[in-house]
């Protein structure tokens, strides 16, 4: 008996094998599906790090070394000039300003824009699931099916209507419009992170004589942090990011960074600089970079927080 | 006396289905009413009407004589109790118990009396300045019957207090709460599930059953004497024992032919020819050895299941072919297997008509 134990022990792995299983069970750390996961996340991590690297590489060097071809090369003599030309300098369109003016345009639409949208969709949400009236749902249903109606269908009757109200081509119409297009789905967002709150702290409020706005603001909003974090990373992203209504709403002098951006890398005179391009691209970019870099957390527990109720 | 809180002919429809029926309760100044029914019957819409929280379908509520049937719960003079405790997370306790005094524009040293007072009533006076997140659920539980007493209201209104609690908290809180009872003497209307906090704390249970109240009586008289088949069956564990049978005259026939004479039973109206009826008997009503052989119907039985609950043994039996429970004294040895002698009698046992239900 015991030679034959000794033996079943000893023949498959020569190593640990006789350890008797005791404590937490040892985790190796090649497993086939780690190997799949990290290879996964590998390859998708190099797919969008290549071009910022290329970008922001091309964007130091000088036009002569770009002109060499290697792009995948490190800039021999690092210089910032580029960056300098794209945000002072470069040439949008007739001026040559560089992107700054876009810079503060894009800033004096988005926080707007991003505060009023938010706070009319929190005040939707809040009542379409507290205070229901007759056709709360029918409401809401149309409001989420404006939704899927392409923004293309939108846009030339949004130009008569803003037209007619003689604001368009003005930082109101641009602003009016990315509020109008948040609606749907921040008061989705909204809607149903309420309905994940407990419906009785609504009712204890209504006992303790607290009124629509009362409850709004001192009892809903204090637990609402993480989804107007996801709110707030949307919109700004989504309306800095925006070119379709800030070229057709804003008006010349109001053109956000993202138009601008096009009018540098779109210009038709001379030789294109493609490192002054490369470093207005970044420039463009870094605002929702930062926001993706700082919220990344909060992001992902808002939206699991908002979306998992219907 | 005027009634503390009055419903008359109150209905509720959530579109096709009704939740409440031509519902009518009468409820006394401080009287403690009991709510008691299995989830789904209505008792907590009929408190969320209480509380304005609802919009009735038709019928009237009165409070203090006042009809608030369209007035605002915060006008309706009524303080309420959740089952989440729904404490105002992001506040501290002072401020929770606070909030609905500053709501209403009351002047700053008679808010702070009051939370002081609510504070000493509950014993909470070292948490006010606690979040809820840091307050076990007792705790929480106390703050919020804290919210409801500061407001100093006549009516108290409880939905399932305890449900959240563990067992022992819970008959603490429950001693607690009747103990509160007979300090502010408010009218308090409380709804549960539980048919313990229910016996317990209650001068009046009213039981419910698909938005209909079938029985409203002193714990006692639910006990004892249930209005119907429901009733009996859902007060008491371990359930009435329920004989089916005909009865003729005053002869019990069960189902398998064993025959229960119950003369001294006290039929609310006598029957005449046979029926279809339902005799049932409740576990600690059935005696054992010595005392059943007194008792007017004794029989032999043969103990099946034998489970020591520590204060008591519940014993499980045969009568005929249906399944029997009693009560014996939990020194009183007895094995599975034993022939024993059982007997009970009809006198404190209850009679229903199998087709109407109702009790004879």
């Amino acid at each position: 008996m015991s030679q034959i134990s000794t033996m079943a022990s000893v023949s498959p792995a020569p190593t640990g094998a006789a350890v008797e299983p005791r404590g937490p069970r040892p985790k190796p750390f090649f497993t086939p599906r780690k190997i799949i996961i990290y290879s996964i996340l590998v390859m998708f991590s190099l797919y969008y790090l290549f071009p910022l690297y290329v970008m922001f590489t091309t964007s130091l060097k000088t036009m002569p070394e770009i002109r060499f071809g290697n792009i995948f090369s490190l800039p021999t003599a690092p210089s910032f000039d580029a960056w300098v030309k794209a945000w002072t300098s470069a040439c949008t369109g007739l001026t040559c300003e560089g992107l700054a003016p876009g810079f503060w345009n894009s800033v004096k639409i988005t926080i707007p824009s991003t505060i009023i949208s938010i706070f009319i969709a929190a005040v939707n949400g809040y009542a379409l699931i507290n205070w229901r009236f007759k056709g709360s749902e029918i409401f809401f249903a149309i409001l989420i099916f404006g939704s899927f109606i392409p923004y293309q269908v939108f846009l030339y009757p949004l130009v008569m209507i803003t037209r007619e109200m003689g604001i368009f081509g003005s930082l109101q119409a641009v602003i009016i419009v990315h509020t109008v297009f948040g609606m749907p789905i921040l008061t989705l967002l909204f809607r149903n992170y309420f309905a994940s709150l407990p419906q009785e702290l609504f009712k204890a409020a209504r006992v303790d004589g607290a009124g629509f706005w009362r409850i709004f603001f001192e009892i809903m909003l204090p637990m609402s942090l993480p989804i107007f974090v996801v709110a707030l990373i949307l919109q700004v992203t989504g309306i800095w990011n925006d070119f379709l209504f800030g070229v057709v709403f804003a008006g010349t002098q109001n053109y956000p960074m993202t138009v601008q951006l096009n009018n540098i890398v779109n210009s038709a005179q001379g030789t294109p600089e493609y490192n002054v391009n490369m470093a207005a691209t970044v420039l463009t970019g870094l605002v929702p970079l930062a926001v993706y870099f700082v919220s990344g957390k909060w992001f992902v527990r808002g939206v699991a927080a908002g979306a998992v109720k219907g | 006396m005027q009634n503390s809180v009055s419903i008359r002919d109150l209905s509720l429809n959530f579109g096709s289905v009704k939740v409440l029926q031509h519902l009518d309760l009468d409820i006394a100044q401080g009287e403690f009413i009991v709510l008691l029914g299995p989830s789904g019957c209505g008792k907590s819409t009929l408190l969320n009407c209480i509380a304005g929280l609802l919009d009735v379908s038709d019928g009237q509520i009165f409070i203090g004589g006042k009809n608030v049937t369209w007035l605002e719960p915060k006008d309706r003079g009524i303080g309420m109790v959740f089952q989440s405790y729904a404490l105002y997370p992001q506040m501290t306790v002072e401020r929770n118990l606070s909030f609905g005094l500053r709501v209403a524009g009351m002047k700053k040293d008679e808010v702070e009396r009051r939370v002081a007072r609510a504070a000493e009533i509950l014993q909470i006076e070292p948490l006010l300045d606690r979040k809820p997140a840091n307050l076990s659920g007792g705790q929480r539980q106390r703050v919020a019957i804290g919210r409801a007493l500061v407001r100093d209201v006549d009516v108290f209104l409880f939905d399932e207090p305890l449900s959240n609690l563990d067992a022992k908290l819970r008959s603490d809180l429950r001693v607690e709460i009747k103990r509160l009872h007979h300090r502010l003497k408010n009218t308090m209307i409380y709804v549960t599930h539980d048919q313990i906090e229910a016996l317990t704390l209650a001068d009046r249970i009213a039981v419910m059953k698909n938005g209909v109240i079938q029985q409203l009586s002193d714990p006692h008289t639910i006990y004892n004497k249930p209005v119907n088949l429901y009733v009996a069956g859902f007060i008491g564990s371990p359930q009435m024992n329920m004989f089916e049978g005909t009865l003729e005259g005053t002869t019990f026939t069960t189902a398998d032919g064993t025959v229960v004479s119950v003369d001294t039973y006290d039929f609310a109206a006598p029957s005449n020819g046979p029926i279809q009826a339902v005799l049932g008997v409740r576990p600690e009503h059935i005696a054992l050895g010595e005392a059943a052989a007194a008792m007017p119907f004794s029989i032999d039985a043969e103990i099946e299941i034998v489970e020591p609950m520590g204060s008591d043994t519940l014993a499980w039996t045969k009568i005929g072919n249906k399944a029997v429970t009693f009560r014996c004294d939990s020194d009183v040895v007895i094995e599975t297997g034993q022939m024993v002698r059982i007997g009970f009698d009809p006198a404190r046992g209850s009679i229903f008509s199998a087709e109407t239900t109702n009790r004879l």
